[in-house]
């Protein structure tokens, strides 16, 4: 569906009897991370004086996480926003948030009925599919 | 008696022999002195006469040149009074005069400039101060007070343009010229002094002009009353002087000194240094006529003192003067090699930093392109996807070439399989060979062949034989004309050195099993080096004969236009050569145009001892599984060699084969293994070509191999095959209704891969080699880090996360760190952890510089344990603390990598964690057994240099140019580099 690279199911593969949970896991760490990182941008952003450098490492932050965690479309704004950020443009680093932050709900969201369908799976005593 | 008599003689005079010792010495020392007296006076006479000619021949040069500057001025006196006084309006002005003397200024070497001043009286001043618009200034600039009369410059040559209105009579040594010159009618000279613009010591001569044609004998009162102004100009004596005796050669061994000898007691210097240190007792004087009878000048030469001494001098300068040009050659070095590196590291940086948004850019467009879009933005947006792409690929190659002549390409030697590399390259490219539909086709083909390079020369004398007198006789050349001993049956660019020699190679060596060019390697045991050599065969354009000579050379294509029609930078073939030479080969090609190329390039390589070998062997076996030893089969294909190489591939599974030209003739063999017992080959499998099949009796197949099942034996019916080099949908579902249900191979053809197709269709019970080829998920790695602790440290909490999932997986203990600051409390040593994964980019300290400090702490403890453990057995001590560390960075790029490995990390992983990455990384620390593929081993170009070059090979050559296949621009993608970067 184009939200996740192949990342995610090598998470997937991380994930056995001793840790059963392990992709919720990574996954809800990564949305407190995220929300952090995109609020904290945001802020940086509004300021009367952007200092880009801050920006940047934060948009650093995220991208590092969401390649971690197989978020493509998040990691691609994220490299478009960096260049923003060293070209110190407001207005395209404005854009590239508005992005981010809409990649993110609609991954969040995504990730969050994947989830809850998975459980609802193993709760009914199913198994879920790798792929 | 004469013995008795010398010896009485001796000793009577015993006392008198010291004195006469001495007496002796004085002679000697006496005549010696005389001799040198005489000589040395000769010397000198003849010193002198030298010193005599040189100095007079320079006194009569300046005196020449300045009689000649003399004259002409002379000559504009003349000027000035027939134009401006006897012609009425005056036909002078200002710029006439300027022009004139300009143009003429060569005739006046010596004269700096000349200006002309009328003669105004008092009574004039005023009238005259009206009508040229001028005050009458003094020299020092003020409005010239009143005098008799006033001699203020009017007309003048433009470097003198100082002087105007400039008043010549309030100058002391000018006015005393003027008066002189009106007086006596000739040119006067001024006593040397200080010139006023320049301040060289010079005089100045004055001209009188008379405004009327004066008696030859006048009187100096008529002089005086016709006296209508004055020219005049400063001699620079000293430069020009300088100048003149520049010209002459030995000027270093004299000194030259002009005197104005005017007042003989008291000599006035006119040029030299006064105070020189001169040879005195060595001097000429020489009488300078310089047309003032007033005046006299005098030149004086003296020799330098001691000559010898002077040429010490000379040469000590000299040796100064080369090593202060040497040491300024020296920095001048430096400084080029330094713009050199600064030009790569340039190259590096921008090309880094293009390429940073440009990540970007094709970011953003490959989401753009995941939205919905109408057909035409969608069109724009892949071109424009299209064109970033290659300009990234253009980025990256020209940063290969500036990394090879940076020199910074270094080879690793690694072991490799050949024929894997080989496969390798072909299955890169058979997405692209298959759209164009070009294997080995009657519309050309390319073909790659390897071969140990001393055994093609040996085997080449003997082979023309073949070719010459066999060529013919054997009918490989099927229908008589244009067709050739080559895949695709047309002709190749170097038919010398064709498929007609692989083949050979192939009956000449066995490879009818196994046998492969790694047992040639192992069983030629000489040397320690083998050198191969690749040929790349195609057929197509070929390369204009023009522009052969220019193939190798960096951004050079044929012709612009190829760069448009076949894409490419032009840069490919001159890496190539550069690491077919890094690889100690050589590259070369013959081209003929409409025919096609062949590139052959050679390269060293170090071969393997013996047990890794074993090694590589092992490893190979379970590549190809050994399940179909024994198969028959049998290929159907017109055209033999293409059939050979199916044979080949085939042949290395441990298929017997047999070929038959038609499927006529295979369906009779196989019907003939069916029936007659003696010829037992009942074939297992049956491979038909494509071309084979629609040519032929495609309803007869089906037919004739029906016809086998009334004969009611018990064998199984051989499995149907179709070999394809592309094949449309249509034409696989009539494949399907013709028979081939079983399955369809695509070419290129690959050991491994036909392997798996077989493997399907024969459903072999082999299931354990089906699962071998991949090693699958986490079972095959576990394990191999069990009981380790590793230590990851990131900023990053998703990041951390992941990659302590990842390395638990392989069944390590994982502790995290969230900054390098928290990573060093816990490696202070005496610490636990067997390795450490450490991110680059970190806020406050940044992996390289926390990897230096663990590295600082760890030679630190190593020190105070060898001092602690000297007097113990050294080398039961050896083992160092070193902690492995790992650097994860999502940054590829080699710099990266340099610098890891700079500040002291051991390896590299990149991010996000890929199993396979990270397995092989780890490996190299925990030797469990380490990937055959990837063991160290002695010097010698690897495996991937050879991979680079057969993609840019082909690249370049073959899929570029083989085929005068209309294009679409699209469908030309260039393949990233491997490996280089």
């Amino acid at each position: 569906m184009g939200y996740v690279d192949d990342q995610f199911s090598q998470l997937h593969k991380l994930q056995d009897e001793s840790s059963p949970d392990f992709v919720v896991e990574v996954a809800s760490l990564f949305f407190d991370d995220a929300e952090k990182l995109i609020n904290s941008m945001a802020r940086a952003l509004e300021q009367p004086c952007v200092d880009f450098k801050q920006v940047d490492s934060h948009v650093h932050q995220l991208k590092g996480s969401s390649s971690s965690i197989g978020a493509l479309r998040v990691k691609n704004v994220c490299i478009a926003f960096r260049s923003f950020c060293d070209a110190q443009n407001r207005e395209g680093c404005m854009r590239c948030l508005q992005q981010v932050s809409h990649e993110y709900t609609m991954l969040k969201s995504k990730l969050q009925t994947l989830f809850r369908m998975e459980q609802q799976i193993l709760a009914a005593g199913g198994s879920v599919p790798l792929e | 008696m004469g013995t008795k008599i010398g010896y009485t003689f001796i000793q009577s005079n015993r006392a008198w022999l010291p004195k006469a010792l001495v007496l002796w010495i004085m002679g000697m020392a006496f005549i010696s002195m005389s001799i040198y007296r005489g000589m040395d006076e000769e010397n000198k006479i003849r010193r002198k006469e030298v010193l005599g000619s040189m100095c007079d021949q320079r006194a009569r040069m300046l005196q020449d040149q300045f009689n000649v500057t003399v004259n002409h001025v002379h000559a504009l006196t003349i000027l000035v009074s027939t134009f401006h006084y006897f012609k009425n309006p005056s036909a002078l002005d200002q710029d006439t005069f300027a022009e004139y003397t300009t143009r003429t200024a060569f005739e006046r070497p010596l004269l700096s400039g000349v200006a002309y001043a009328p003669r105004v009286v008092d009574a004039q001043r005023e009238q005259f101060e009206r009508q040229h618009g001028m005050t009458i200034t003094t020299m020092k600039s003020e409005p010239s007070p009143i005098r008799d009369e006033y001699a203020p410059v009017m007309f003048y040559q433009e470097p003198m343009s100082h002087v105007k209105s400039l008043d010549m009579m309030s100058g002391e040594e000018d006015r005393e010229n003027i008066l002189r010159a009106r007086a006596t009618g000739k040119a006067v000279l001024t006593r040397p002094f200080r010139l006023l613009g320049s301040h060289h010591l010079g005089v100045v001569l004055t001209f009188p002009v008379y405004k009327s044609k004066l008696p030859p004998r006048s009187t100096v009162e008529e002089r005086i009353k016709a006296t209508a102004g004055y020219i005049g100009g400063p001699f620079d004596v000293e430069s020009l002087v300088e100048n003149l005796l520049g010209q002459l050669a030995g000027n270093q061994a004299i000194l030259v000194n002009v005197y104005d000898m005017t007042n003989a007691s008291d000599p006035l210097i006119m040029y030299g240094d006064q105070n020189q240190d001169g040879d005195m007792s060595l001097l000429h004087e020489s009488e300078l006529d310089f047309g003032d009878s007033f005046r006299k000048h005098k030149m004086i030469c003296r020799q330098v003192r001691l000559v010898s001494g002077y040429i010490l001098y000379g040469a000590a300068i000299h040796i100064v003067k080369v090593e202060d040009d040497f040491h300024k050659m020296q920095e001048l070095k430096v400084r080029a090699e330094a713009a050199d590196v600064a030009k790569s590291q340039f190259l590096a940086t921008v090309s880094h930093e293009i390429r940073t948004p440009m990540n970007g850019i094709l970011g953003m467009l490959a989401l753009l392109l995941d939205t919905d879009l109408s057909s035409t933005q969608r069109d724009y947006a892949q071109t424009a996807q299209i064109c970033g792409k290659a300009l990234i690929a253009l980025i990256n190659e020209v940063l290969d070439r500036a990394k090879i002549e940076a020199r910074k390409l270094e080879l690793e030697a690694v072991l490799f399989n050949l024929r894997a590399i080989l496969d390798d390259v072909l299955s890169l490219f058979s997405e692209k060979s298959r759209n164009k539909g070009i294997e080995f086709t009657e519309r050309g083909h390319i073909f790659v062949k390897v071969h140990l390079a001393e055994r093609t020369m040996v085997k080449t004398d003997a082979k023309d034989e073949t070719l010459l007198n066999g060529g013919t006789e054997e009918g490989v050349c099927r229908s008589g004309t244009g067709q050739f001993n080559t895949l695709s049956g047309l002709e190749a660019a170097d038919g010398r050195n064709s498929w007609d020699k692989f083949k050979h190679l192939i009956d000449a060596e066995g490879f009818q099993s196994n046998a492969s060019i790694i047992n040639m390697m192992a069983s030629n045991g000489g040397s320690e080096d083998v050198t191969l050599m690749v040929c790349v065969e195609d057929t197509g354009i070929g390369i204009p004969l023009s522009a052969q000579e220019r193939v190798f050379m960096p951004f050079m294509q044929a012709d612009s236009s190829t760069s448009r029609h076949y894409g490419g930078t032009g840069i490919g073939l001159s890496i190539s050569k550069c690491l077919v030479e890094l690889m100690r080969g050589q590259i070369s090609f013959v081209s003929r145009p409409q025919v096609g190329s062949t590139f052959s390039f050679t390269a060293v390589f170090g071969k393997c001892k013996e047990y890794v070998f074993e090694d590589i062997k092992q490893s190979k076996s379970e590549d190809l599984p050994p399940g179909f030893k024994g198969l028959k089969a049998v290929v159907v294909d017109e055209k033999p060699v293409r059939a050979a190489v199916t044979q080949y591939h085939l042949n290395r599974l441990g298929i017997m084969v047999k070929m038959s030209s038609s499927i006529k003739d295979a369906s009779s063999t196989a019907k003939n293994g069916l029936t007659s017992s003696e010829d037992k080959f009942q074939p297992d499998i049956i491979l038909v070509e494509k071309d084979c099949w629609i040519s032929g009796e495609d309803s007869g197949f089906n037919a004739q191999l029906l016809d086998w099942k009334p004969n009611g034996h018990v064998f199984k019916l051989p499995k149907l095959i179709l070999l394809a080099t592309n094949i449309s949908k249509d034409e696989c579902d009539k494949a399907k209704a013709g028979g081939f249900a079983d399955t369809v191979i695509m070419k290129p053809l690959r050991a491994s891969m036909i392997a798996a197709c077989l493997q399907q269709v024969l459903s072999t019970e082999n299931k354990r080699q089906a699962g071998r080829g991949v090693p699958n998920g986490s079972s095959f790695h576990q394990g191999l880090l069990r009981g380790k602790k590793i230590l990851v440290v990131d900023d990053n909490g998703v990041n951390r996360m992941v990659a302590a999932g990842a390395l638990k997986k392989f069944g390590a203990t994982v502790e995290c760190a969230a900054s390098a600051k928290a990573a060093l409390d816990k490696l202070q040593s005496p610490h636990c952890f067997d390795a450490c994964f450490m991110d680059i980019q970190m806020p406050e300290m940044d992996g390289f510089e926390a990897t230096r400090r663990i590295r600082q702490m760890e030679s630190k403890a190593n020190e105070q344990m060898m001092n602690g453990g000297s007097s113990v057995d050294g080398t039961a001590k050896r083992d160092e603390l070193h902690l492995p560390i790992l650097a994860m960075t999502a940054d590829v790029i080699h710099a990266t990598f340099d610098e890891c490995l700079k500040c002291g990390m051991d390896g590299y992983v990149s991010k996000p964690f890929e199993e396979e990455n990270l397995y092989r990384e780890l490996a190299k620390f925990f030797k469990s057994k380490p990937l055959s593929a990837f063991i160290k081993m002695r010097q010698g170009p690897g495996a991937f240099e050879l991979v680079i070059l057969g993609l840019k090979l082909i690249e370049r050559f073959s899929w570029n140019q083989s085929l005068s296949l209309p294009q679409e621009p699209h469908s030309w993608v260039r393949v990233p580099l491997l490996g280089l970067d």
